[in-house]
């Protein structure tokens, strides 16, 4: 440990890997522990207060994502919530066939999902966004379902999900909107949905797989008393009961955030695009209100993402050379922006426009001094 | 026709590499890039529209642009 040092203060502007628990969630997280210890199922007052609890969280998911509360599971992740998608559409729906329409710029755990089946892949505009038509032209007669992502979690784009439903009919879509819920308005048509309540502000180890009334989809485990064979055993109560309470405060904010973070965003796109050769990416009025990617030619991701971190800014970066593999991001690549030197900043409710305008205060110095240092 | 050789190279040094070159070409001359990192195939064609020159196609390990201007 060293004393008397001088650390800059930190600031978090990575919310889209993950943010603290929301403070109600927390207070309803302790409550929930000290509350809804009982099996629900059982017949005695505790197990009463734990049911209210579940079925109350349950309700107020549902609610937020326009589904019913009988639709909703919860599962242990996003990700096992897309895995779990996937898998159950693609059993179901198994004697269409076997072919699956994504876009191109679907989150990891859905390529990784379908990596089994017969995929066809929908390219992206410059801006990250699909063309609707051109996802409905690539439906097959064997194809069991769709995977669309309602917003992109590198570049924030919103995909025309609703139109995308709309044209391909009869095919389920399943719609990955784990950066959207919370943030933006959960748009209509999907037929099994994805969220994280990480991504809300809520705790980790929750997903939430919705599955629309009439939707053939095939439990992936035995039928259990819990979640009707859609996930096995008991749910984390007092985390599901965080998981709702964050949800509701979010969205209660929503309506004032969503202004205040694209103000945010606003300064920033506009401020570091005046510093030369840097690309903002990603569409600048149909996203999500708290994200923003850009793009710095001649410096590597991880140079950028160190240098920041040392002047006590925590960013994200696309560039290969920031993953484990020395691929750059499929997203960057299927927009045909540049994928080195790439910065993902994202804001959350913490975010003040004094964070925003020392981090803009830094950037450009930053980038001069990496471009000075590769001789350009 | 110019070769840089920047096989073995992370990215962005190829583009960097590219970038220096540039000056050292007649508008309208080719270079041909080797470059084997998988990022190139991607950011040489992204540079290009960043910076108004002409890429010519090619997969890894070789790309073909033109100066324009």
């Amino acid at each position: 440990m060293s004393y008397g040092q001088s650390v800059p203060p930190t600031t978090n502007l990575d919310s889209a890997s993950g943010l603290p628990l929301h403070p109600a969630a927390r207070e309803a997280l302790l409550t929930a522990v000290d509350e809804g210890w009982a099996d629900p199922s059982r017949l005695y007052a505790s197990a009463r207060r734990a049911r209210q609890l579940l079925d109350g969280s349950r309700a107020a998911v549902a609610s937020v994502l326009g589904a019913r509360p009988e639709e909703i599971t919860f599962t242990s992740s996003g990700t096992s919530a897309l895995y779990e998608g996937v898998r159950g559409l693609a059993s179901a729906r198994a004697r269409v066939g076997r072919h699956v329409v994504h876009s191109a710029v679907e989150h990891s755990a859905v390529l990784h999902a379908v990596a089994s089946l017969d995929t066809s892949v929908v390219g992206v505009q410059r801006s990250g966004a699909v063309v609707a038509s051109e996802f409905a032209a690539a439906v097959r007669e064997d194809t069991a379902f769709g995977c669309l992502l309602a917003a992109s979690h590198e570049v924030g784009t919103l995909q025309p999900v609703a139109d995308v439903a709309e044209r391909v009919g009869s095919v389920p879509l399943l719609v990955d909107a784990c950066q959207l819920v919370g943030r933006a308005a959960v748009p209509a048509g999907w037929s099994v949905l994805a969220a994280s309540a990480r991504k809300w502000g809520g705790p980790t180890g929750v997903g939430v797989l919705a599955v629309r009334t009439g939707v053939r989809f095939a439990p992936g485990w035995p039928e259990d008393e819990h979640q009707h064979g859609r996930w096995p055993g008991p749910p984390p109560l007092p985390l599901l009961l965080a998981s709702a309470v964050a949800l509701e405060a979010a969205v209660m904010e929503s309506a004032q955030e969503d202004v205040r973070l694209r103000g945010l965003v606003d300064r920033i796109r506009a401020a570091v695009a005046t510093i030369p050769d840097v690309e903002v990416v990603g569409d600048p009025v149909s996203r999500l209100p708290h994200l923003v990617t850009f793009s710095c030619l001649y410096v590597d991701g991880e140079s950028l993402v160190r240098a920041l971190d040392a002047e006590g800014f925590e960013v994200s970066s696309g560039s290969s050379c920031t993953s484990s593999s020395l691929e750059p991001s499929h997203v960057l690549v299927a927009m045909g922006v540049l994928s080195h030197g790439n910065i993902r900043v994202s804001l959350s409710r913490t975010t003040t426009a004094d964070d925003v305008d020392r981090f803009l205060g830094v950037l450009p110095g930053i980038v001069a001094d990496l471009r000075a240092q590769a001789g350009v | 026709m110019k070769t840089l050789d920047c096989l073995g190279r992370r990215c962005p040094v190829p583009v960097i590499e590219l970038a220096k070159a540039l000056p050292n070409l007649e508008v309208g001359d080719l270079i041909e890039v080797l470059s084997d990192d998988p990022a190139s195939a991607n950011d040489i064609p992204a540079w290009c529209r960043m910076r108004g020159q002409g890429f010519e196609g090619g997969s890894a390990p070789s790309y073909l642009v033109r100066r324009l201007s």
